[in-house]
C-alpha cells in the first residue's frame, strides 16, 4: 500500500537510541498536590505501552506533559534521545489522540486530517492528496468528505488516528482511546490499533483504566496509583508477580489474603474447592456463584469481611457444586501463593 | 401526562391559556393597531375610525418635505451607530471571552463589574456620562460621548453571550490544534472562530439591536443630531400624524427581515455542522 510507504520514517537510528521515551523523576505539582510524583520510565523502540490505573492515578497527567500540554514540575523527558522537556507539543515527536477525538466539527475528514500540513504552509492539492493517503492507512478512504458529525464513534477515531499519525511522530500518545466504543468495536479497534503500532514500528503509550485492555495490548504495562508508578513490566509478568496488594487487585483474578502476618496474592484460576479439612486454605461461606460459561466462580467470604474466589472449571464445579450459603474451603498449592511486598 | 382526548381540560389550562393570550394581547396588539393606522386614509387621524386607506404616509416618510422630521437622516445616524456598536461588541467580547478562560486573579470581581452595568439606572449612565464630558471642557458627539454610552448597553449584554458560547466550547480542540501545530492565530482563526460562530454571530445581532433601540443613554450623550428612537420621540411630542404609524410600521418590517435573516443564518450553520451534508470538495 502507498501509504506504508508515505510513513516508514527514514531516520537512520543512532546506535545509543535504545529508547523512544524516557522519563526521569517527572513530577507534576497542582497547588502543592502532587498529581504525578517522581514518575521514571523508559519505553524501549517500538513497543506498545500502556499506562494503567483508576481515575486520578497521574495516568493522564503523565500523558499530557509527554506530549507538552501540562509542564512538568520537575524531571525530565526525552524522545528518542532529545530531552523535549521544555518543548512546544508540536515539536516533540510525539502525536496525540484525545479522548472523544476532538475533530473539528467544521471540518471533513481529510481537513481534519490535512490540518498539520495546512498550518506548515503546505499547498492545498499536495496535502489533501497526503491526507488521503492516510485516510486510507486506516481504510476510511471513501469517507474522505463527511463531517465528524456525520461519523459514527469508530469511524471519528479511525478519522483521528489518521490526524495524530500524518505528523509521523515517533511516539503516539492515545488518551482512553477505546472508551467511547461499544464494547464489540473496542475490541475490534483494539486489534486495529495493535496491527498499526506494529505496521508502523512507533511507540505507542496508551492510557487506559482497562485491565483487559492493557493486557490484551501492550509489550509494557505500566500500573500507576496515586501520582507513583507501582509496577511496570510485561503484561506476565504483572499478572504472575504482581508486587503490592493493589497491583493484585487491580489487574484483577486474584485474591489477596493475609497469611502468617504477610499478605500474599493466589491468583483465583490457581483455586479449587477443597474439603474442610486441607491445611492451607480460605475457609468460609459461599457469598457467590456466577456461572461464566467455560468457567465458574465461586465467591467465599471469610471472616472480617474478606472476600476470596476460584475460578473453577464448568466440568470440575458441576461434578461437585456447591450451594450459595453453604460452607467452602478454598485451596491452593503453596507455590501459587505469592507474597507481596506490602 | 397528557389529557386523554375527551377528558375535561384541568382548570389550571384555562388560566394559563389566558394568561398567554393577554402575553399576545400585549405584545403584538398594539404593533397590529400600528400596521393597520399607517394605512389611514387621507383625510384620516391618529386613531380609528379610519377614513379609507391610503399609502400617503408612506410616501410623506420617505419624501424630503420637512413636514416630519428629518427621518432618513437619523435613520442613517442610527444604522451606522448600530453597525459600529455591533462590531466593537463583538471584538471587545470575544477578545474578553477568551482571556477569561483563563482564571486569572480578580477575573471575578473584573466581570462583575463589566456586567453591573446592566443594573444602573440608564438614564442617570447618560447623563453622567454628559456631565464628565461637559466637566473636562468636551463636547458630547454621536461617535464619541454616544458610542461610549452606548457601549456600556452593549458591552454586557455581549460579554454574558459571549462567555456562555466559550464556556462550552471544549479546550481538546484548541489542544488537538495545538499538537498538530498551528499557532495561536491559526487555532483561533481555523478553529475557535469558526467554531463559536453561531455565538459570534449572536453577540453581533444583539449588539446591533440594542444599539439601534438605545433610548435613555442616547438622549442625553449624542450632542447636536438624533439618532432614530430619538427623532421619533421628537416626532411625537411635535408632528401629530399617521406619519408616525407608517414609521413604525416601517421600522418592525425592517428589524423583523433583519432578524429573518440572522436567524436564517445561524441555522445554516448549524445544520451545516451538524452533517445535513457534506461539503463539496
Amino acid at each position: 500500500m502507498n501509504a506504508h510507504a508515505a510513513i516508514e520514517a527514514p531516520v537512520s537510528t543512532p546506535p545509543s537510541q535504545r529508547y523512544d521515551l524516557e522519563m526521569v523523576a517527572v513530577s507534576k505539582v497542582y497547588q502543592g498536590a502532587a498529581a504525578v510524583n517522581g514518575v521514571s520510565l523508559r519505553i524501549p523502540k517500538a513497543s506498545y505501552c500502556c499506562l494503567l490505573g483508576p481515575s486520578g492515578c497521574g495516568k493522564s497527567t503523565t500523558l499530557r506533559m509527554i506530549a507538552g500540554h501540562e509542564a512538568a514540575t520537575s524531571g525530565d523527558i526525552l524522545i528518542g534521545d532529545r530531552n523535549v522537556t521544555d518543548a512546544p507539543p508540536a515539536d516533540r515527536g510525539t502525536s496525540m489522540m484525545f479522548q472523544n477525538y476532538a475533530l473539528f466539527p467544521h471540518m471533513s475528514a481529510v481537513d481534519n486530517v490535512a490540518y498539520s500540513l495546512k498550518v506548515r504552509g503546505v499547498a492545498k492539492a499536495e496535502r489533501r492528496e497526503k491526507a488521503r493517503e492516510f485516510l486510507d492507512l486506516v481504510r476510511m478512504g471513501e469517507f474522505s468528505e463527511r463531517l465528524p458529525a456525520q461519523m459514527s464513534g469508530g469511524q471519528q477515531q479511525r478519522v483521528a488516528l489518521a490526524r495524530a499519525l500524518i505528523t509521523r511522530p515517533k511516539v503516539l500518545l492515545l488518551d482512553e482511546p477505546l472508551s467511547a466504543l461499544d464494547p464489540f468495536l473496542r475490541e475490534h479497534m483494539r486489534g486495529e490499533l495493535k496491527r498499526l503500532q506494529r505496521d508502523l514500528g512507533i511507540s505507542f503509550v496508551h492510557v487506559t483504566h482497562s485491565q483487559d485492555e492493557a493486557m490484551a495490548l501492550a509489550d509494557l504495562v505500566v500500573v500507576m496509583e496515586a501520582g507513583h508508578i507501582r509496577q511496570a513490566g510485561a503484561p506476565r509478568e504483572i499478572f504472575e508477580r504482581p508486587g503490592t496488594a493493589f497491583v493484585a487487585r487491580f489487574i484483577g483474578g486474584h485474591n489477596v489474603l493475609a497469611r502468617d502476618g504477610r499478605r500474599i496474592a493466589v491468583r483465583a484460576d490457581r483455586c479449587r474447592l477443597g474439603s474442610a479439612d486441607d491445611a492451607v486454605g480460605f475457609r468460609g461461606r459461599v457469598a457467590n456463584v456466577e456461572y461464566l460459561g467455560s468457567t465458574v466462580r465461586v465467591t467465599v467470604a471469610g471472616e472480617n469481611g474478606v472476600d476470596a474466589a476460584a475460578l473453577v472449571s464448568d466440568e470440575t464445579f458441576f461434578a461437585a457444586p456447591v450451594e450459595i450459603g453453604g460452607q467452602a474451603t478454598l485451596v491452593w498449592a503453596e507455590r501459587d501463593a505469592h507474597a507481596l511486598s506490602d | 401526562m397528557m389529557t386523554e382526548p375527551g377528558q375535561p381540560r384541568p382548570k389550571s389550562f384555562y388560566f394559563l391559556a389566558a394568561f398567554f393570550a393577554a402575553f399576545l394581547a400585549f405584545m403584538y396588539g398594539p404593533m397590529l393597531v400600528i400596521f393597520i393606522l399607517s394605512f389611514q386614509g387621507e383625510n384620516g387621524g391618529m386613531s380609528f375610525p379610519m377614513e379609507g386607506t391610503s399609502l400617503l404616509w408612506f410616501k410623506q416618510l420617505l419624501s424630503d418635505t420637512g413636514r416630519v422630521g428629518d427621518i432618513p437622516s437619523a435613520l442613517l445616524r442610527s444604522l451606522e451607530m448600530a453597525v459600529l456598536a455591533s462590531a466593537l461588541t463583538v471584538v471587545i467580547c470575544v477578545s474578553a471571552g477568551l482571556a477569561f478562560r483563563r482564571r486569572f486573579p480578580g477575573a471575578g470581581l473584573l466581570f462583575y463589574t463589566a456586567v453591573a452595568s446592566l443594573v444602573m439606572p440608564s438614564l442617570f449612565v447618560g447623563f453622567g456620562i454628559a456631565l464628565g464630558f461637559k466637566q473636562l471642557g468636551w463636547r458630547t458627539s454621536l461617535f464619541t460621548s454616544g458610542l461610549g454610552a452606548q457601549l456600556t448597553w452593549t458591552l454586557p449584554f455581549g460579554l454574558m453571550i459571549t462567555f456562555a458560547t466559550i464556556g462550552r466550547f471544549d479546550r481538546r480542540y484548541e489542544e488537538a490544534a495545538t499538537d498538530l501545530g498551528a499557532s495561536a492565530w491559526q487555532r483561533f482563526k481555523d478553529i475557535i472562530l469558526p467554531i463559536i460562530m453561531p455565538g459570534v454571530v449572536g453577540v453581533a445581532l444583539f449588539g446591533f439591536t440594542l444599539s439601534y433601540d438605545e433610548f435613555p443613554r442616547s438622549q442625553l450623550t449624542v450632542g447636536a443630531v438624533n439618532t432614530l428612537p430619538l427623532e421619533i420621540w421628537a416626532m411625537t411630542t411635535a408632528a401629530i400624524s399617521p406619519v408616525l404609524f407608517a414609521l413604525g410600521t416601517v421600522t418592525t418590517v425592517v428589524s423583523f427581515l433583519v432578524l429573518t435573516a440572522a436567524i436564517a443564518i445561524i441555522g445554516l450553520m448549524v445544520r451545516r455542522r451538524s452533517g445535513g451534508r457534506a461539503t463539496p470538495a
